[in-house]
């Protein structure tokens, strides 16, 4: 494997890894801004 | 220890990159967070097995009980067998909490709930809430506050995860308790796929590495940081641990105060004014408050590597009393006061969980700061006990006097403040450790070299 196709390899593993734990954060953040927003619409 | 969890196996090759790490920690945090969530089968667990409400929250506080023991007790054999062991441990005890909770349900047998969740999933909250801590000050020896803020930031978002994906699984799964043995299944068949991940990237930094263009000497409030090593076993015979222990077990009192009684207490504190707040406002404070437990995790332990560790617990217990105080003698004059200042004291609350371990690193280096970290986090442990008992206590007693709105909660209030004022005073009587509690040199450097492969991180 060559020096570029490693660091291909090492930048698609980080998109991968952020990803996979980014994505289910995001979902509980949205989740909980739309209970926020009762605070002021109660 | 050999094979795919020996520490030999998680030595990074010189062109890993230390963002990786970061994900690994999440993977695991924001799993084990899901432990706040389990408030969402109480009332299913109650309806379907006939239990009371008591019962039903036994699971959840026998896990954070076994949380605090196990990082206690296993903080020592998490450093010595690497973050990979760690991890893999907390994933199967974690998901084998789930499974065998399924088959308690499914068989009509509690017991298993509480022997499953309690007790073996308890093991893997406490052994993953260590787990990555002291790998991620190795990578992050230039922001270790940041590195460790990411980490326990997630363990308060995966509440936020679990919260709603349990509540639409159960509807999904229907009645009874099929149901609920379903979602336990899943869980902990999800959960173990999730954590895997972690197992899988978590690495430690090769000898001699540190962050390109970083030198020891650059970091700020130098004076507190040390340059040598001190064990776990030592650690607990110096003041500085115990006067940490107060600190962290009376800024979790203190924010624990306000999020245990948070819905009842905005709706009592403008019940009698021109803007009362309503049952939905009320959930949406509790959210709000949830997100400021999570960003101040975040956003405090970053500024820590900026301004020093000790300042910032200046922030968090004296700005915390004063913010108690307006609270005290204003609460009932503006909601948005109130709640500002509300977020603000739980946002120094989750800041308080995340700073904590780079205040030990500064302190006590990072030879054995994970198993230092575990044994302080019995404090933890204490505080969940201490908070609850006082302000459900006082507010029970104020109500049997007499008192309604503000009244109820003013001495609790008050009392929270005086906790704060103690524990600021205990802040201020923190000192570099004494020399004589440190390891000797070479023999820490080659036991942290045998233990970790991270010589070179050391300072």
């Amino acid at each position: 494997m060559t020096v570029h196709e490693a660091s291909g390899r090492r930048k698609a593993l980080l998109v991968f890894g952020w990803a996979w734990v980014g994505l289910p954060f995001a979902y509980g953040v949205y989740a909980l801004i739309q209970k926020v927003t009762l605070l002021f619409a109660g | 220890m050999g094979g795919f969890l020996a520490r030999s196996r998680i030595i990074a090759p010189p062109d890993w990159s230390r963002w990786l790490v970061p994900p690994a920690a999440l993977a695991v945090h924001l799993s084990i967070g899901q432990v706040y969530a389990w408030s969402v089968f109480k009332s299913p667990l109650e309806t379907e097995m006939g239990l009371s409400g008591t019962a039903s929250a036994l699971p959840f506080q026998l896990g954070i009980v076994m949380l605090g023991l196990s990082a206690a007790f296993g903080g020592t054999l998490v450093e010595r067998n690497g973050p990979r062991w760690a991890m893999f441990v907390a994933t199967v005890c974690f998901s084998a909490g789930f499974l065998v909770s399924s088959l308690g349900v499914a068989l009509g047998q509690y017991w298993l709930v509480v022997l499953g969740y309690g007790v073996v999933g308890g093991i893997g909250l406490g052994i993953g809430y260590i787990s990555p801590v002291s790998t991620l000050m190795k990578w992050f020896p230039d922001r270790p506050g940041m590195a460790t803020g990411i980490a326990i930031m997630g363990f308060g978002g995966g509440a936020l995860i679990a919260s709603p994906w349990s509540a639409g699984m159960l509807e999904a799964f229907g009645d009874g308790r099929a149901a609920i043995a379903q979602s336990f299944l899943v869980h902990g068949l999800v959960y173990a796929v999730f954590m895997s991940l972690g197992t899988v990237l978590v690495r430690v930094p090769p000898e001699g590495w540190r962050p390109r263009g970083w030198e020891p000497t650059n970091s700020s409030a130098a004076s507190m940081i040390t340059t040598a090593n001190v064990s776990a076993r030592n650690a607990l015979r110096t003041p500085q641990f115990w006067l940490l222990w107060v600190v962290l077990c009376l800024n979790v009192t203190a924010g624990i105060a306000i999020l245990e009684k948070a819905a009842p207490m905005i709706r009592d504190f403008f019940a009698g004014t021109a803007t009362p707040v309503a049952a939905g406002a009320a959930a949406g404070f509790v959210a709000l408050l949830s997100l400021a437990n999570m960003t101040g995790r975040f956003v405090w332990s970053s500024t820590s590597d900026v301004v020093g560790r000790k300042n910032i617990y200046r922030l968090y217990l004296g700005v915390g009393a004063l913010l108690y105080l307006v609270i005290a003698l204003a609460g009932d004059t503006s909601v948005p006061v109130f709640v500002l200042s509300a977020m603000l004291i739980i946002s120094f609350y989750g800041g308080g969980f995340s700073t904590i371990p780079a205040y030990l690193k500064d302190l006590f280096g990072t030879y054995q700061v994970g198993a230092i970290h575990g044994r302080l986090l019995t404090a933890w442990s204490a505080a969940g006990i201490l908070g609850p008992l006082v302000v459900n206590a006082i507010a029970d007693a104020q109500e049997r006097a007499g008192a309604s709105g503000p009244q109820l909660y003013a001495l609790s209030l008050y009392i929270m403040i005086g906790l704060l004022l103690v524990g600021f005073t205990a802040n201020e009587l923190v000192r570099p450790v004494h020399p004589k509690y440190h390891e000797p040199a070479v023999e820490a450097d080659s036991e942290s070299t045998a233990d970790s492969g991270t010589r070179g991180v050391q300072r």
